[in-house]
């Protein structure tokens, strides 16, 4: 009934669902199956090879490694800043809340650019940090600095709104059964907020997956060492392997593809999550 | 009394936590924001002033300019229609269609890039179309845009889409009972009703288009003068060591992503405002 009546009531559905199909599929869909197609025409074997190559598997070890230590990092880190954010009143909260957005808004080269100069050996930060016998820039620490910064808002924006609509009652009622704070905490709230958590968590994964402008500048980009998979993908376009870079980049689209169904359905649980509450 | 201590932290655990949070957001997100301007300024006013006056600057601010004032007016309309597609009728396929358009922000920047050289460069699909013709759009502008487009793309859709689905379509059947047209409709109800979220849209897909650096440093060609947009003009300067002239380009889009946020915390103090005022009436009601 209320469907039918929606349909003959509003105007333009036909001309807006038109206007959408065909941009999204010129902006992205053709674009995109360019990318099958090209490595459809490189044959199993030739495919194989130009994933395999040492250099290339060295990428993915780095690329993966340093990714899941960001999110890892962030996962902590995003935990503690969302719950200061939503739980505890103090001067210029407001100011952080609003700075927790900067690294979506600050574009990756910038970002690139202002923390290989912070932790270089003679940077504000690297200059202490290297006496320490700590070295951050043009290693995979530096990457992980990296992606940390660029993954940041992911975890605390994913998690805030369900720590914010989390009803107090549930604890209130917690704590008068004899429940000491920490038992709430690990009993009742952690477990209410861990869907939203991994959700955030995966979210900042996949973003570092496919990172470049603000790693390239801290990698130092040495092969097999210190060299992201989106450079490798680089270089051989530089090198004019479009095939080889074909191959590369078709393997790092199929992960964040999985990646995004994964987080797809964390999402959903995490909306059924909430609606239980 | 009891029970009021119990759904808190202690003092200590509290001051703790707090340390933690303020720390790591100064070391991670004020001090490079910080060291960008602090190094921009570094041999004072008149080298900042003369980096930024210099004919490179201006040639990549312009081309800056011209991309995101091509893709932000063409995912604008998009992300209109898409919204009222999605939020105001019901089809078959439409969570395909949210899972499409939300698709640009789980491809890395470089692969972004990337298929447009597979499709328009020379060895590309439409290679030989494209040079038959005497256009050039890979390592020239077109290619730029393009690739623009392509990562800026859901940004306008995606604010969009919630806010309108949960404005509801009451509204708008009531104009149209009312015997409005279509678009008396659509400008003198609709769009007063999205109207926060359509200027922050535009914001985060403003901001995108003009500071994006994988997917348009892949498809420029790095031709100095003629294919660099100011994220590219900071990394050719950086890399050649001109350290001072790299900062000062970048403040200019460090102070963007300060106006970004600006403007996002203004949109959302405004809608709060609207949804407190909405419900006020409504109780009066």
């Amino acid at each position: 009934m209320r469907l039918a009546k929606r349909h003959s009531v509003l105007p333009g559905f036909g001309l807006a669902l038109g206007f959408t199909l065909l941009y999204v599929s010129l902006v992205v869909l053709i674009p995109l199956s360019t990318l099958f197609w090209k490595s459809a025409s490189l044959g199993f074997s030739g495919f194989w090879q130009a994933v395999t190559a040492p250099r290339v598997v060295a990428s993915y070890k780095l690329t993966l490694g340093a990714s899941l230590a960001a999110a890892l990092l962030n996962g902590f880190f995003g935990f503690v800043v969302t719950w200061v954010l939503v739980r505890y009143r103090f001067p210029g909260r407001r100011l952080m809340d609003a700075l927790v957005d900067f690294p979506f808004a600050l574009p990756t080269a910038v970002a690139g650019i202002a923390l290989t100069s912070l932790y270089a050996p003679n940077g504000w930060l690297g200059a202490p940090l290297e006496k320490a016998g700590i070295k951050v820039a043009f290693t995979p620490l530096g990457i992980t600095l990296a992606l940390t910064f660029i993954g940041l808002p992911f975890v605390v924006r994913t998690l805030q709104p369900v720590l914010e609509n989390l009803d107090p009652e549930v604890e209130e009622a917690a704590a008068s059964l004899g429940a000491s704070r920490w038992q709430t905490l690990r009993r009742v709230v952690l477990p209410a907020l861990f869907p939203a958590w991994l959700t955030g968590f995966a979210l900042a994964f996949a973003r570092a997956l496919g990172e470049y402008g603000s790693v390239v500048f801290i990698a130092g980009n040495m092969p097999m060492k210190t060299e992201i998979t989106p450079l490798l993908i680089i270089t051989k376009l530089e090198q004019y392997d479009y095939a080889g870079a074909t191959a590369i980049a078709t393997v790092t689209l199929a992960a964040s593809f999985v990646l995004l169904f994964a987080i797809n359905r964390l999402q959903s649980w995490s909306a059924r999550q909430g609606q239980a509450e | 009394m009891h029970a009021r201590r119990a759904t808190t932290e202690p003092w200590l655990v509290k001051l703790t936590l707090s340390a933690i949070a303020v720390s790591f957001v100064v070391l991670f997100l004020v001090v490079p924001l910080v060291a960008v301007f602090s190094q921009a300024l570094e041999k004072g006013w008149g080298a900042y002033v003369n980096a930024l006056r210099e004919p490179m600057a201006l040639s990549a601010l312009k081309l800056t300019l011209l991309t995101a004032g091509v893709a932000v007016p063409l995912n604008l309309l998009f992300g209109v229609a898409a919204a009222w597609a999605i939020a105001k009728f019901d089809f078959p396929g439409k969570n395909a269609l949210i899972t499409l358009i939300d698709l640009p922000f789980g491809v890395s920047p470089v692969i972004s890039g990337m298929v447009f050289i597979l499709l328009f460069g020379r060895q590309g699909l439409l290679g030989p179309w494209v040079e038959a013709h005497g256009l050039r759009i890979v390592f020239a502008v077109p290619g730029l845009i393009l690739a623009t487009v392509f990562v800026t793309f859901p940004f306008v859709a995606r604010e969009l889409i919630p806010l309108m689905q949960a404005e509801g379509t009451e509204e708008e059947e009531a104009a149209r009972v009312l015997g409005a047209s279509g678009w008396q409709m659509f400008w003198r109800v609709t769009v007063p009703s999205i109207k926060w979220g359509l200027l922050y849209g535009v914001v985060l897909c403003n901001a995108r288009a003009m500071g994006e650096f994988g997917a348009v440093s892949v498809v420029s060609g790095h031709i100095r003068g003629k294919t660099n947009t100011l994220p590219l003009h900071v990394e050719i300067l950086y890399n050649e060591y001109n350290f001072q002239a790299a900062f000062a380009a970048a403040s200019l889009l460090a102070f963007l992503a300060l106006v970004t946020l600006v403007a996002k915390t203004l949109v959302e103090w405004r809608s709060a405002e609207a949804r407190a005022l909405h419900t006020e009436t409504q109780n009066v009601d």
